[in-house]
């Protein structure tokens, strides 16, 4: 039965939690408004969120919750170091007007354009 | 009117964007950093997504952990057979930025099922998940047979 598990043998101290970050996947879309980027945090709620801004860097830090697990772990696939990953800005955004957004594990950044670099129109009078 | 179509607004030309920079940083900071989570999203290029998931064991529970960001508890599906465990879904893409420009898609959306046989019998009635912060927690009761038992010996 045991070996349906697939437990490799490993020590009790995890190897895994000596590292300190692991990379969250993102995805980013641009649109005429701005940039949207989207991070995948699971463990990680609106508390354990770090963002910071410095120069046209934005560092996405995410610090899991302290899971309270009672008990032995049979097979383990999940890392349980927090999240890291640093972007650079294009220059077109707005800092100020920066939003995030954290929701079942998926941090939501909106990163407007300052409008002087939007399309607009020019009325002709 | 040829030179006016062809000016671009140099602030524009010159960022390398969310591109090439961010790309060779982001590559070397994952070779240092986890060496490991490169293979595990290499063969999930070749198998579709693969939620990590986790198995604890405690005296009188097993505990499943699986990590499935950004989903609904709708979409989750977690059955129960014959002693194996089965939590599948379906991610949907999120349709609201169709007409925009992709610079990076990591995110995996689809369909994705994992199954797990149970290393004890539970009991099937009494089985709870929960999912919060994008980790679905089950919490499955073993069964009274299945409990390590305390015997007490009289020693005389």
């Amino acid at each position: 039965m045991k070996a349906t598990v697939q437990t490799e043998p490993r020590p009790a101290t995890d190897a895994r939690q000596e590292r300190e970050f692991v990379s969250p996947e993102v995805n980013i879309f641009e649109t005429k408004e701005g940039y949207v980027l989207e991070a995948e945090m699971p463990g990680v709620n609106k508390e354990g969120l770090e963002i910071m801004l410095e120069g046209n860097e934005i560092t996405l830090i995410g610090h899991r919750k302290n899971e309270v697990v009672t008990g032995s772990p049979l097979f383990r696939e999940r890392a349980l170091a927090d999240y890291r990953r640093i972007f650079e800005l294009d220059p077109a955004i707005d800092t100020a007007k920066i939003t995030a957004k954290m929701e079942q594990g998926v941090l939501t950044l909106t990163l407007p354009k300052s409008e002087r670099v939007k399309p607009r129109k020019i009325k002709v009078d | 009117m040829n030179s006016l179509t062809r000016w671009q607004r140099p602030e524009l030309s010159t960022w390398p964007g969310f591109g090439r920079l961010t790309d060779l940083r982001d590559e070397i900071d994952r070779l240092f950093e986890s060496p490991l989570a490169d293979l595990a999203r290499t063969s999930q290029l070749l198998s579709g997504w693969t939620p990590a998931l986790d198995l604890y064991e405690d005296k009188d529970n097993l505990f499943v952990k699986v990590e499935l960001p950004g989903m609904t508890r709708e979409e989750i599906d977690v059955s129960l057979h014959e002693g194996s465990l089965s939590i599948s879904g379906e991610r949907k893409s999120e349709q609201k930025h169709q007409d925009a420009e992709v610079y990076r898609a990591e995110r995996f959306f689809g369909r994705f099922q994992r199954t797990v046989t149970l290393p004890t019998p539970v009991a099937a009635e009494k089985v709870k998940a929960q999912y919060q912060d994008g980790v679905l927690t089950i919490t499955l009761p073993k069964t009274e047979e299945a409990k390590p038992k305390h015997i007490d010996v009289n020693v005389s």
